[in-house]
């Protein structure tokens, strides 16, 4: 009875204190959106419109064409045109361009005899059909933008004679479940949330107890009966309810500008959202009993922070990581929670589908309340 | 011999190599007020923070209303108020919302917590400023409002801890007339200061230097018992006066005020007038006399502060 009421005094304490600071409320709010539209927009691996040149030996009607199919696929876009390779090169070490079309004189033979073509017969030999119709040269320090040219290798070029596509039969058929459109913001959205709420959970918990030592206000607070876990249990109830509205800021507004659905049942969402916002918040104190001072604790909350941007799935697989990141990824709260939360919002699987997740956050969460409640000695020593 | 809320024997605490409190005994009655007077550094804030259980002693035994420290530190909690030395509560809530946070700590809510808080308020003429930030207010109204969180769960022992730094002479004399109607009530009370004319209100106190005790009692005690004469000389030239005066031994200080000089005197020199009409440096127009001692004479004579 008295510990709830003493774990009531700090939360409401923390929540006067919060309301008054107006920059910490400010940010509350306007972390989750600045960050929804930057990722949103600015992350894209569907690369479109790619600067590129041409050097066109040929200059026939079918080199013109050739362009003009190419462009069409929005993939790339013709900017610069180059009288030989040597330039072009100079031009993509220069950055003008990412990429240079190199097109042979003889483009319209290789192009007849070309398999996709399939003009002619008997049928083209070998040593006639292994003739690509002409050569990209990209500026491969970019793999992202390198896959996309790249991804152009096997474009159709039949409708360039005007002939029916000889369509050769594939041999895998993909089906894209939950994003067929293959959109970025599909994948990036949910993820958003952990990485935000990595942010902010921590940021603000880390400095909760140093805060109180900055200001003098500790030595008042550990004379009068609180105990440390009813301390640490006041300090973080008041940012659940903010982390909380931080989701809904994320979520909702994904669904409105991106068109991100949320496929999971709302409890599922809640349930698992908690779980990482309790496991972030107890990180975020434990920071607080080591950090000395606040400028510490924001180092430290960095210092989390990074690799969980980077290990945690959000931008690259994990299961494009080598195997000791993996390892590192598997510490991170965020990566458990990118897991959970994709799987809730896209693929409205339940928490106890993932268990070993959902498991590992609430393990996660028990000992850093743990270790934050021992680690603060209610003494000066 | 009445009740004692403090006894602690032989109490010590180093900080590395820098011993802040050696071997402090001490005896604090029940209901009465007991005063730590001693310069900056000397440890008055580590005796306190030993005696409330924030630090533990390097050596030595301490009972604090019957709790053995540091081992009973937590239960002693309830049952005492500290108001520390820098300020403590917080800045940005208002005078009413501390209270009100000291309030539920201490597990007082409801129609209890509101009379009790406006009770504070009142005795401690807190009212017009019960919604004002904290972090606005003036020194002696936030040594107001930490003596009232101090004493709102009404403890049995309160540690006061230069309670009065920041307050002006009107004001500090309104604290302790405050002190005193917590003392009538029964609150014992221990308060560190600096200034004499607040450790002469004490009913006890002890002095401190370098973190050890040089003497203890009431101040009439003290001052009664002080091991020298004071003598007041009045005359001209008494900058060159003191400088000879200060050379021989028996002279434990000299001290100018105004146009007098204060002479303490070494007891082992059995008539200080003679002693001072047979030195030559003083002019035979200089009119002497001895005085009844002072606090302030009592701290010069224990800490051996005078000889500059
Ligand atoms: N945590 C600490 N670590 C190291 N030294 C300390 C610590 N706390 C106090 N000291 C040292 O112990 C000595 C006594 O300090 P204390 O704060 O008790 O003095 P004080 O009598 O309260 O002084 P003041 O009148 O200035 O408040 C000082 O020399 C101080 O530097
Ligand atoms: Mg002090």
């Amino acid at each position: 009875m008295n510990a709830l009421l003493r774990i009531y005094a700090i939360f409401s304490k923390e929540l006067t204190q919060l309301k008054r600071d107006r920059m910490t409320f400010g940010m509350v709010v306007m972390i989750p959106l600045i960050q929804l539209m930057l990722f949103g927009y600015a992350i894209n691996t569907n690369v479109r419109h790619i600067p590129v040149g041409v050097v066109d030996q040929s200059k026939t009607g079918l080199s013109r064409v050739l362009i003009q199919t190419i462009s069409a696929t929005q993939v790339v876009k013709f900017t610069e045109h180059y009288i030989n390779v040597q330039q072009a090169e100079t031009a993509i070490a220069s950055a003008e361009v990412r990429a240079v079309l190199v097109i042979p004189k003889d483009v319209s033979q290789r192009l007849v005899r070309h398999q996709s073509v399939g003009l002619g017969s008997p049928p083209s030999s070998d040593e006639e059909t292994s003739r690509p119709v002409a050569q990209w040269v990209v500026d491969g320090s970019d793999t992202t933008i390198a896959a996309a040219i790249k991804s152009l290798r096997n474009m159709p070029l039949a409708e360039l004679l005007s002939k029916p596509v000889n369509r050769t039969t594939p041999t895998f058929e993909v089906t894209l479940l939950y994003n067929p459109e293959q959109r970025t913001a599909v994948n990036i959205v949910p993820g958003l949330v952990a990485i935000i709420l990595t942010m902010t959970m921590i940021m603000f918990t880390s400095a909760a107890i140093v805060r109180e030592r900055e200001r003098g206000n500790l030595e008042m607070l550990i004379t009068t009966p609180v105990r440390s876990i009813e301390l640490m249990l006041g300090k973080i109830i008041p940012y659940m309810f903010i982390g909380a509205l931080q989701v809904v800021i994320i979520l909702g507004l994904g669904n409105l500008v991106f068109n991100v659905p949320v496929n999971g049942g709302l409890w599922q969402l809640a349930g698992s959202t908690s779980l990482f916002i309790t496991a972030s918040l107890t990180l975020g104190l434990v920071i607080s009993t080591i950090a000395k001072n606040q400028l510490q604790s924001t180092q430290m909350t960095i210092f989390v922070l990074l690799p969980s941007i980077l290990l945690s799935g959000f931008v690259f697989p994990y299961e494009g990581m080598p195997e000791a990141a993996q390892y590192i990824a598997e510490t991170l709260p965020a990566t458990h929670f990118v897991r959970l939360i994709r799987g809730v919002v896209l693929r409205d699987v339940e928490m106890i589908d993932m268990a070993f997740d959902v498991y590992w956050l609430a393990i996660f969460t028990l000992a850093g309340l743990a270790v934050a409640s021992l680690r603060f000695k209610k003494n000066l020593d | 011999m009445s009740e004692l809320v403090i006894e602690a024997s032989k109490l010590s605490r180093n900080f590395g190599d820098l011993k802040a409190i050696q071997e402090l005994d001490l005896e604090v009655e029940k209901g009465r007020i007991y005063g730590f007077l001693g310069p900056n550094g000397c440890g008055k804030t580590t005796a306190i923070r030993l005696l409330t259980g924030l630090l533990k002693p390097s050596a030595g035994e301490v009972q604090v209303l019957g709790f053995n420290l540091p081992r009973d530190a937590e239960k002693l909690r309830l049952h005492i108020g500290y108001m520390t030395q820098r300020f403590s509560l917080y800045d940005d809530l208002t005078v009413k919302e501390n209270l009100q946070f000291v309030a539920r700590i201490y597990g007082l809510v409801g129609r209890q917590q509101n009379s009790r808080i406006d009770e504070l308020l009142n005795t401690n003429g807190l009212i017009p400023q019960k919604d004002q930030m904290t972090g606005s207010m003036s020194g002696g109204q936030r040594q107001r409002l930490g003596l009232s969180a101090a004493t709102l769960h009404k403890p049995e022992l309160l540690f006061l801890d230069e309670p009065t730094s920041a307050v002006d002479p009107e004001n500090r004399r309104e604290f302790w007339e405050q002190l005193f109607d917590l003392s009538d009530q029964g609150t014992s009370i221990l308060v560190s200061t600096h200034y004499m004319d607040e450790a002469e209100r004490c009913h006890k106190l002890a002095i401190l230097e370098e973190g050890i005790k040089r003497a203890d009692g009431s101040p009439e005690e003290l001052m009664q018992d002080m091991g020298a004469h004071v003598v007041e000389i009045g005359s001209t030239n008494l900058r060159q006066l003191k400088q000879e005066l200060l050379k021989l031994s028996d002279v434990i200080s000299a001290a100018q005020l105004g146009a007098r000089l204060r002479v303490l005197i070494n007891n082992s020199i059995a008539d200080p007038l003679a002693f001072l009409t047979q030195q030559k440096s003083i002019s035979a127009e200089a009119n002497i006399s001895v005085v009844r001692p002072s606090l302030e004479d009592v701290f010069v004579t224990c800490t051996g502060e005078g000889r500059q």
